[in-house]
C-alpha cells in the first residue's frame, strides 16, 4: 500500500487525526491464513459470530448477515468456534485466489 | 432497570471502533471495546493508557476510533479524562454545551494494577462521572509480555520465566475490583467478552451512574496466554466457569454474583494456556493445588459479601419503610 | 499611555497576584496540586472557588503528574485550562510537559521557582523550570510581583495564538517573589476577560460530531514533521510576544519585551540575568549611577531572544551571565550556554563569563553583585575571561 505522505506545513498540528475511523484503509486481511466461510443456508443469523469478531467484520443488513469483510478480516477463526449452529468453517487461503 | 439487549437489534450499526486496526488475531481488546461502545447510548469520549490497544488503534495517520479519543500516557488515563470531565461540566454550565455525554477510559492491567493506580484512585476519590474498563490481560503485553501485578500466581511470562529455582511468578494476583470497590463508588463490576449481554448490560448501567463507575474485564491474549487465536473467547468463558473470574458487580455497596457457574476445576483453564504450560507436570503439582485452593477461597469471600451486604440492604430498607410507611 | 483602563492598586504577593490573575482570567479548568513555594495559589483560587468568584472547575489532583494530565485533557476537550507547581511538583509532571506542547496545547502555569532535591529544599533557585526548557513550553520569568501578574494574563494570549498554541510556564522566583507582598497595579475584570477573549481550539474532543484522534503513535514516517511544527510555533512565538505585550501596554501602561536592558545605553560590562535578582541589580547601578555598567535581564527564555541578546551585548567589554541553576559537567550553567553561543556570530564579541549562584535560596546581594562588576572591570581590561564559571556567594577557601 503506497501512502502519499504530507508535508510538515501540510499536517494538522499537534499530531492529531482528524479523520475519524480512517484505519479502514489500512487492509488486514492479508494477515489472514484461513479464512472464514459462512453456510449462508443454514446461518440462523443469531449474530454471536458479529459480537465476538475481534475486527467488527461481519457485515449485517437489516437484521441479517451478508458475509464478510475479507479485505480486514484477519482470520482469527473466533466466529467458527463460537457460531453455535457451526455453520462457519475456517478454510485454508490457497495462493491462486 | 436496563432492558434485556437482542443482538440482531444492535448488529449492523456503527463500529466506533472500525477495522483496519492492528491489534493481534484474536486479541479479545477489540472485542470488548466492541461491545463497550455498542452498549453506550450517549455519544462518548474515549481515554486511553499507552498499550496494545493504544498502540495498535492509532498509528499516525490512521486512527480506527469513530469517536473522540485521548491517549497521553501510560500511568495518567483516570486523570486525562477527569480534565475532559471537568471541562465539559464547566462548559456544559456556562451553557457552551448542551448534550449528554458519556466519558470512558480505557487502559491494560498495567495501566490499572501498577503505574495507572495512584491516578486512577485519585480521579474516583473526587467523583468525575466517567467508566474506567481496565482491558485486564495480566501481563504487560505491549512490551512483550512481562509480569504485572495481576499476573496469577504460577504464570510464565518473559520476567518470570519458568527457571530451576522459580516457576513462573511466585506471587498472586492483585485483587484490584476489591481495591477499586473499597472507594466507595456507586458502580464497580467485572465481567467477560464471552458473556457479552453481562459485559453490555453492566455497561449500560455504569453510563447511568453520575459519577466514577469501574468495569473489570478479563482480555484473553494470545501472544501473551501462549494460546490459540480461535479459543480467545472460549477462554474468557472458561475463567468464569471455574470461578478464576467471577462475574460480580458491586453497586451501592451491595454484592451481587451475576453467575454461579457449577464450578470447573481450574486445570481446565489453565490447560489450553501455554503460560501454564509447566504447572501440569507432576512436580508443579502443588502450584496448581495452591491455585484451586485461593480460587475457592475467593469464590467462598465473595459469596459471603454478597450475602451479607445484600442482607444489609434489605435490613435497612426494611428500617426506613418501617419508619417512614407513607413514603413507599 | 494615555488610554489605559482604571486600575486598582492592591498589596499582594506574587502568589495571590498570580491567583488574581486567574480569577480574572475564570479558566474553565484548574487542576492542582500543593507544593511550597506555590500553594498560595492554589489555596487563593480554591477561595475563589468556594465562593463563587469563578466558573472554574477546580480539580484538586492527587499529583502534579495528574495535575497537568488533567489540564492537557480539560485543554483538549475544549476548556481553558491552568495549573501551577514549583520544583518535585515541577519534576514529577516533567513527562506531561512535553506532552502538552506535543499536542499543541496552550495550558498555563505558574511556576514559583524552588530549588530541586536532593537534599531537598524549599527555597528559590531555577534548576526545577530550567529543567523543563527543552519541553516545548514557551517560559516567561518573572522579576517582581507585578510582572508575575502581568505576564499571567498575557500568557494566556500568548499560548492561545493561532500561529503559536503552545503552553506557556510564568516563572516567578520562591518566597523572593511569591511571599513578598509588594504594592502592584491590578486591571479591571472585565478589562482582562476582554484582553484574554475566548478560549478556542480547533479539534475539540467534546465536538462529539467531529471524532477526534489526540496522542496517536507518530512512527519514523511522521515524528519529525510533527517535532517540525513545535520548531516553528516557537519561532512565531517572538513577535506574538511581543505584540501582547505591546497591547497589553496599551491597557495598562506596562508593556515588556523579549527582553529587558537596563542601563545598557553605554554600557561596556554587563550583567544577565533573570528573574527577582535583576531587581538587585536595578537597585545596585540606580545607586552606582555609572554609565559604564548595565544590566540585560531575560523576560523570555523560551523562545530564546538569540538577536535581542546580541544587539544588547554586542558593544560591551565584558559580561557575566547569571545563571541561577546548575549544568552539570557543562561549560556553565543554561542561560550562560546560550548567550555565549547568541554571540557566536558577532564579529567583536565581548569577554564572558558565568557565575551559578543563589542555589537553594543563597541570598545574592547588592554587594555581592558589586564584586561581578568588579570583575567584569579585571576581565575586560585583562582580556582574559579565566575562569569561565565562577560561584557567587559560595563559601570557598
Amino acid at each position: 500500500m503506497t501512502v502519499e505522505r504530507k508535508k510538515w506545513r501540510d499536517l494538522p498540528i499537534g499530531g492529531v487525526i482528524i479523520t475519524g475511523g480512517n484505519a479502514q484503509v489500512y487492509l488486514t486481511g492479508n494477515w489472514r491464513t484461513k479464512k472464514p466461510v459462512i453456510d449462508m443456508k443454514r446461518c440462523t443469523n443469531c449474530m454471536i459470530c458479529w459480537v465476538y469478531c475481534p475486527e467488527g467484520v461481519i457485515l449485517v443488513k437489516d437484521g441479517k448477515i451478508t458475509g464478510i469483510d475479507l479485505e480486514h478480516c484477519k482470520g482469527c477463526g473466533i466466529c467458527a468456534v463460537e457460531c453455535p449452529t457451526k455453520v462457519i468453517e475456517m478454510v485454508k487461503e490457497s495462493k491462486d485466489e | 432497570m436496563i432492558k434485556k439487549m437482542k443482538l440482531r437489534d444492535i448488529a449492523g450499526s456503527t463500529e466506533h471502533l472500525t477495522c483496519g486496526h492492528r491489534l493481534c488475531t484474536g486479541c479479545a481488546e477489540p472485542v470488548i471495546v466492541r461491545q463497550v461502545l455498542h452498549a453506550a447510548e450517549n455519544p462518548v469520549v474515549v481515554a486511553n493508557a499507552t498499550g496494545c490497544l493504544e498502540v495498535a488503534t492509532t498509528i499516525y495517520p490512521y486512527t480506527a476510533w469513530k469517536v473522540p479519543w485521548i491517549h497521553s500516557a501510560f500511568e495518567n488515563t483516570a486523570a486525562t479524562i477527569s480534565g475532559v470531565e471537568s471541562a465539559y461540566r464547566a462548559l456544559k454550565r456556562k451553557g457552551k454545551i448542551d448534550k449528554k455525554i458519556n466519558f470512558i477510559a480505557f487502559a491494560g492491567d498495567g495501566g490499572t494494577y501498577d503505574i495507572g493506580l495512584q491516578s486512577l484512585s485519585g480521579a474516583l476519590e473526587r467523583g468525575h462521572a466517567f467508566l474506567y474498563v481496565c482491558l485486564d490481560n495480566e501481563a504487560y503485553m505491549n512490551t512483550g509480555i512481562q509480569r504485572s501485578s495481576s499476573t496469577p500466581r504460577g504464570s510464565w511470562t518473559t520476567t518470570t520465566p519458568v527457571g530451576e529455582k522459580i516457576v513462573g511468578k511466585p506471587e498472586y494476583k492483585k485483587d484490584i475490583t476489591e481495591i477499586i470497590a473499597a472507594h466507595g463508588i456507586p458502580y464497580v463490576a467485572q465481567t467477560a467478552p464471552s458473556h457479552w449481554m453481562d459485559l453490555m448490560t453492566k455497561v449500560k448501567k455504569a453510563l447511568k451512574v453520575e459519577g466514577p463507575t469501574f468495569i473489570n474485564v478479563s482480555s484473553p491474549c494470545p501472544r501473551g496466554w501462549r494460546s490459540e487465536p480461535e479459543e480467545s473467547m472460549r477462554l474468557s468463558r472458561l475463567a468464569v466457569e471455574t470461578c478464576y473470574w467471577p462475574l460480580y458487580e458491586v453497586e451501592n455497596g451491595v454484592w451481587k454474583i451475576n453467575l454461579k457457574p457449577k464450578k470447573k476445576p481450574i486445570e481446565e483453564y489453565l490447560a489450553p494456556q501455554k503460560r501454564f504450560a509447566h504447572l501440569l507436570k507432576p512436580q508443579n503439582k502443588h502450584i496448581v493445588e495452591d491455585l484451586q485452593r485461593r480460587v475457592d477461597e475467593r469464590w467462598e469471600t465473595l459469596q459471603w459479601k454478597a450475602e451479607v451486604s445484600q442482607q444489609r440492604s434489605q435490613q435497612k430498607q426494611q428500617q426506613q419503610t418501617s419508619a417512614n410507611p407513607t413514603s413507599q | 499611555m494615555t488610554q489605559t483602563v482604571t486600575q486598582k492598586i492592591m498589596a499582594l504577593n506574587g502568589a495571590e497576584a498570580i491567583a488574581e490573575a486567574m480569577r480574572q482570567i475564570n479558566p474553565d479548568v484548574v487542576a492542582s496540586y500543593p507544593i511550597t513555594p506555590q500553594t498560595i495559589i492554589v489555596e487563593r483560587f480554591s477561595e475563589f472557588v468556594a465562593d463563587g468568584l469563578v466558573d472554574t472547575e477546580f480539580v484538586a489532583a492527587e499529583s502534579e503528574h495528574s495535575a497537568l494530565s488533567a489540564s492537557i485533557g480539560a485543554a483538549a476537550a475544549g476548556g481553558r485550562s491552568m495549573t501551577a507547581t514549583s520544583s518535585q511538583g515541577f519534576a514529577l509532571m516533567w513527562e506531561m510537559l512535553y506532552i502538552a506542547a506535543g499536542m499543541r496545547l496552550p495550558i498555563v502555569m505558574a511556576v514559583a521557582n524552588r530549588a530541586l532535591s536532593g537534599p531537598i529544599n524549599i527555597h528559590c533557585d531555577h534548576s526545577d523550570s530550567m529543567g523543563g526548557r527543552d519541553s516545548g513550553w514557551i517560559q516567561l520569568y518573572s522579576e517582581n510581583v507585578q510582572e508575575a501578574y502581568d505576564n499571567t494574563i498575557q500568557a494566556i494570549k500568548i499560548g492561545e495564538h493561532q500561529n503559536v498554541r503552545l503552553p506557556v510556564m510564568v516563572c516567578m522566583d520562591g518566597f523572593t517573589t511569591s511571599h513578598a507582598v509588594e504594592r502592584i497595579d491590578v486591571l479591571d475584570d472585565n478589562a482582562v476577560k476582554k484582553f484574554v477573549g475566548e478560549y478556542h481550539i480547533d479539534h475539540p474532543l467534546l465536538d462529539v460530531d467531529q471524532a477526534v484522534t489526540y496522542g496517536p503513535l507518530a512512527l519514523p514516517e511522521y515524528y519529525f514533521e510533527i517535532k517540525m511544527q513545535q520548531i516553528e510555533a516557537m519561532t512565531n512565538a517572538k513577535p506574538v510576544i511581543e505584540q501582547v505585550s505591546k497591547a497589553y501596554g496599551s491597557i495598562s501602561g506596562r508593556s515588556y519585551g523579549l527582553v529587558e536592558p537596563y542601563n545598557m545605553e553605554k554600557a561596556e560590562l554587563a550583567i544577565v540575568i533573570l528573574g527577582s535578582t535583576a531587581g538587585t541589580a536595578k537597585s545596585l547601578l540606580d545607586d552606582l549611577n555609572d554609565p559604564r555598567l548595565g544590566l540585560l535581564k531575560i523576560r523570555t527564555f523560551r523562545p530564546f531572544p538569540t538577536e535581542e541578546i546580541a544587539a544588547n551585548l554586542r558593544k560591551c567589554k565584558a559580561v557575566a551571565v547569571l545563571d541561577r541553576a546548575a549544568s552539570f559537567g557543562s561549560i556553565g550553567g543554561p542561560v550562560f550556554s546560550e548567550v555565549r553561543a547568541a554571540l557566536y556570530d558577532e564579529p567583536k564579541r565581548p569577554q564572558i563569563v558565568n557565575y551559578i549562584y543563589g542555589l537553594g535560596g543563597r541570598d545574592t546581594t547588592t554587594d555581592m553583585l558589586k564584586t561581578v562588576y568588579d570583575d567584569l572591570d579585571t576581565v575586560a581590561k585583562t582580556g582574559k575571561p579565566d575562569p569561565v564559571q565562577r560561584f557567587l556567594g559560595l563559601r570557598d577557601d
